[in-house]
Formats: structure tokens, C-alpha cells, sequence
């Protein structure tokens, strides 16, 4: 064998070996918590709201973390992408080169970096001075802070994306730069866009530290925006601190539940961008 | 017409001193060998060298009497009314019917009929019609690269423009997708005026009524495509028609 299949095929077990570890450790996690979560994996575990508290409760389900989870991962995706693709647009197609494009990414980058529980911490600073309560809106609130920067560079690489001669072809028609960001670059990017979404709905749901201080935890499912709110993290995180091997199970039925959700939204999402994606100019 | 133009990429003088004039009605045609210029002259009619970084503009390009590089000139009115074939289809991320529907949308044709309407008459006068009258809703990259360039080019009439800049809109294309461009744009002279940038001097040849030869961002030579490639005034002219040097 010469020389240079020889870097090949090395090179290319080196990838293999890196997917290996990558899938086989989704499969060992997956494993684990089927194997450990299904003896108390029930209807009732996601049909019911906790009995006898969720600390020590051994009856009833997690009915109020999984809608906690959706209610603050949803509302804090949406109030980001409201937030984040004016940023990521305005940074991209007005700034252009300029020198403080690359200085808000650069912030951004730094805000990326930063571990989601200082967001909570500063958020729940502001909280208390303000004489508030832990609640549902700051948890949405923190959650929304630490996703802009997520989701704005994730939008901003797929706005490099957009072909220089789609947006030729908007203003040869004799478009305005806002038609032609809001028309054809917005839609060209759409795919890009939907998973730059799912990947911050991800760390939304996901998160624990961040609400931890702000949204506060509650037995029941949450009335109004200034109720404290549970989320299926901190439901893991409770349930795994017992002494108890029952409630220790449960935390790994939250933990499933958890999984099958946020693979559900990928799922749906794929599905969703494939649609847009066909009219996407390659 | 075209005054004392000159374009700078940075500090690259690309188009120098340039005075032309172009002719209604008719298709004229730039030539040159690659990188003299001939894209960023016509890139320069309908302003769309402003996206080009650091690009600075000097001189007059007067259309309707008006400079367009006048601050007070409305540049999607100008860019309505002086259209661009590309050199590769660039369609929009849209159907084939909302690529031509696009412009005159935003231009504020509202009513579903007369949009239908042009949409029909457009790919009509391209002769696309009976090629995807039945699948108007589907993706325009579906479309072969030949129908794209049509397409294209009824996308840019939808806007009714009044002249046509069209930069190598064949060169991407197979012989026989380039010829029937080329026949349609040979039809379409009439209502408008065509300019028209090629590196094929056959083309050339076939297609125009007026000829600007450009070389090195100068212009060394222009006149009727006739008196043009039998008796070229210049010496340069001269060489390259008969292919010793481009």
C-alpha cells in the first residue's frame, strides 16, 4: 500500500472512530435511562401532577415539569428569535463589513460563553430589586437572555450563506434592501433559520442552572405568567437528590420524557425545514 | 448615454474615461476579452455595482435626460426600469410563478388577475408557457438551467422595463437553450432597448446593431456592428476580430 492511502484510510478511521463515540454515548445514555426509568415509568407520570411533594412524593407524575418546560422553552424560542433575527439581519445586511459587525460578534461570542447560571444569577438580582417573585415570565426572561447570542450567530453563519447573486437578482428587479431582506433573504436562509430555532429550543428546555434561581419550583402547572414554574431539568435534579430508589427512578423517567421531547421537536422540525428547503436556491 | 465614466474597484481603475452612446430599440453590444471591464459598464446602468465594496463612480450616465448617479434619482424606479439578465440564472428561492410574480408585487400590482395575467404574457414572450403552465407552483431550480435563464428573462420583463442589460445570459447555457435566448431577445429588441455583453465576437456578429469595443477598461472602439467587423477604424479592433490577441 503507498503513502498516500495509507493517510487515507487512517484518516478516515479517525472519523469513524469519532461518530462511534459520538452515537455510542446517545445509545449509552438512551440505555441507561430506559433500563433504570421504566419500572416507574407510567400513564400517570405524565398525566398527573405530583402527589405528596416533589421532593419526597412517590404517587402521581411530572405533568407540571413537562408543561413548565414547554411553556418556558417555547415562550423564551419565541421571544428570542424576535429578538435575535433583527440582530442577526441588521449585522449582516446593513453593517456589512464595517468594523462593529465583527465587535457585536465578538460580544456575542462572549455571551455564548458564559454559563447559564450567572444569567440567572443576574437576572435574579434584578428580580429581587425589583421586589418580584421567582416566576414563569423570569424564568422566560433568563432563558431568553442566555439564547440571543445562540440563536443570533447561529442565524448570522446562515445569512453568510445567501448567495450574493439571489440578492442581485431582488434589487435588479428594483427592490428595497428591506424587500430584499425580508422577502428573499429571509426565505432563502428558512431552512437555516428552523434549525438555528431548534437548536436554542434545545438548550432552552434542557437548561436547569438558569431557572433555578428565577423560575422557582411548584407541584402544580402554573395559572399565570407570575406563577413559579416547574421544568423537567430541576425535576430530574430534585427526584436524583432523594435518598429514596423510587423517587431516584422517577428521575429517570423525567429524564426519558425529557429525551423523547426534545427528540420530538427535532424530528418535526426536519420535517418542516425539508418543505421550505425545496425552493432553496443551491 | 454614457459621459466621462469612470469606475474604481479600491484603488483598481477599472472603467476609465468612458463616453458612449447607446442607441433605442436596438441591441448593442459590449465586447472585449475577459476582466476589461464590460460587466462593471453594464453593472454600472442600473446602480447595481453600488453593492461592490468600495466601489467610487465619477462622470454621467444619463438616462431620460437624468444622471443616475444623481442623489435625487429614485434607484428601484431606475432599477424597474432598466432590467438585467445575469450570467448564470439567479432565480429567487420561490415557484416559477412567484419569481416573476416578485416583481411587479413589489412594485404594488395587487389584484390576482392581473398578475396572472402578466405571469402568462411573460413566459409567453419567452416561449415558456406551454413548457410549465401545468406546474407554476413548483420550485424554479426544478427547471432546466436553459428554461431558468428564460425564466429569468420573463422575470425581468414583468416589471416592464425599458431596456434590457443583459451580461453573457448565454454563456452558461447549452448551444441550442443559447440559441433560443438569443432568438427571443432578437424579437424583443423592438419594444426595448438591449444592451448586451458577450466575449463571443460571433454572437456579436449575429446579434447586434451596435458594437462597443472595450480593452483594459478603455474604450478603444464603437460604432454600427456593420461598419464595426468590416472596417474597424482602430488597429486593436482589428486584431482582436480577426482573433490575434482576447
Amino acid at each position: 500500500m503507498n503513502k498516500g492511502k495509507l493517510e487515507e484510510s487512517f484518516f478516515l478511521g479517525l472519523m469513524l472512530f469519532s461518530i462511534l463515540i459520538v452515537v455510542g454515548s446517545l445509545f449509552a445514555i438512551f440505555t441507561v435511562v430506559i433500563l433504570r426509568g421504566l419500572p416507574a415509568l407510567s400513564i400517570s407520570m405524565i398525566t398527573q401532577t405530583p402527589k405528596g411533594g416533589y421532593y419526597l412524593g412517590k404517587e402521581g407524575g411530572i405533568l407540571n415539569a413537562i408543561v413548565g418546560s414547554l411553556f418556558l422553552a417555547g415562550g423564551s424560542t419565541l421571544l428570542a428569535i424576535l429578538v435575535s433575527l433583527p440582530i442577526a439581519l441588521y449585522i449582516h445586511e446593513y453593517l456589512g463589513r464595517a468594523r462593529i459587525a465583527n465587535f457585536i460578534r465578538l460580544s456575542l461570542d462572549v455571551l455564548w460563553g458564559i454559563p447559564s447560571i450567572v444569567y440567572g444569577a443576574f437576572s435574579f438580582t434584578i428580580m429581587v430589586s425589583l421586589r418580584m417573585r421567582a416566576s414563569l415570565l423570569w424564568g422566560i426572561i433568563t432563558v431568553t437572555l442566555f439564547l440571543i447570542p445562540i440563536m443570533t450567530r447561529a442565524m448570522d453563519e446562515v445569512f453568510k450563506m445567501v448567495p450574493q447573486k439571489v440578492k442581485e437578482a431582488s434589487y435588479a428587479l428594483g427592490s428595497t434592501r428591506l424587500e430584499t431582506v425580508a422577502k428573499i433573504v429571509t426565505r432563502q436562509a428558512l431552512p437555516g433559520i428552523v434549525t438555528a430555532v431548534l437548536l436554542s429550543f434545545g438548550r432552552a428546555i434542557g437548561d436547569a442552572a438558569s431557572v433555578l434561581l428565577t423560575a422557582g419550583y411548584t407541584d402544580s402547572i402554573p395559572r399565570s405568567l407570575f406563577d413559579p414554574v416547574a421544568t423537567l431539568p430541576l425535576a430530574v435534579f430534585f427526584q436524583l437528590g432523594t435518598p429514596y430508589p423510587e423517587v431516584q427512578q422517577r428521575a429517570y423517567a423525567s429524564g426519558f420524557l425529557l429525551l423523547i421531547l426534545v427528540m420530538f421537536f427535532s424530528i418535526a422540525s426536519r420535517i418542516s425545514a425539508k418543505k421550505f428547503m425545496k425552493y432553496t436556491i443551491t | 448615454m454614457v459621459q466621462n465614466l469612470n469606475v474604481f474597484y479600491g484603488k483598481q481603475h477599472v472603467l476609465k474615461n468612458i463616453s458612449v452612446d447607446i442607441p433605442e430599440k436596438s441591441i448593442t453590444s459590449i465586447i472585449g476579452p475577459s476582466g476589461c471591464g464590460k460587466s462593471t459598464l453594464l453593472k454600472s446602468f442600473n446602480r447595481l455595482i453600488d453593492l461592490m465594496e468600495g466601489e467610487i463612480c465619477t462622470g454621467k450616465v444619463l438616462f431620460d435626460g437624468k444622471n443616475i448617479f444623481d442623489e435625487m434619482i429614485d434607484i428601484t424606479d431606475l432599477r424597474k426600469r432598466i432590467g438585467l439578465i445575469a450570467q448564470t440564472p439567479n432565480l429567487l428561492p420561490m415557484s416559477i410563478y412567484g419569481n416573476i410574480a416578485y416583481g411587479p408585487k413589489i412594485h404594488g400590482l395587487k389584484n390576482k388577475k392581473e398578475l396572472d395575467q402578466t405571469i402568462e404574457d411573460c413566459l409567453q414572450a419567452v416561449g415558456l408557457w406551454n413548457e410549465v403552465k401545468e406546474r407554476l407552483r413548483e420550485p424554479a431550480i426544478k427547471l432546466s438551467i436553459g428554461q431558468q435563464q428564460r425564466l429569468c428573462l420573463a422575470r425581468a420583463l414583468a416589471v416592464e422595463p425599458e431596456v434590457l442589460l443583459c451580461d453573457e445570459p448565454t454563456s452558461s447555457l447549452d448551444p441550442i437553450s443559447a440559441k433560443v435566448i438569443e432568438e427571443h431577445l432578437f424579437k424583443l429588441k423592438k419594444e426595448y432597448t438591449i444592451v448586451f455583453v458577450t466575449h463571443t465576437l460571433r454572437q456579436a456578429r449575429r446579434l447586434s446593431d451596435y458594437v462597443i469595443f472595450l480593452y483594459l477598461g478603455e474604450l478603444i472602439e464603437q460604432g454600427p456592428a456593420e461598419q464595426f467587423f468590416t472596417n474597424p477604424k482602430d488597429p486593436r479592433t482589428k486584431e482582436y476580430i480577426e482573433g490575434i490577441f482576447g
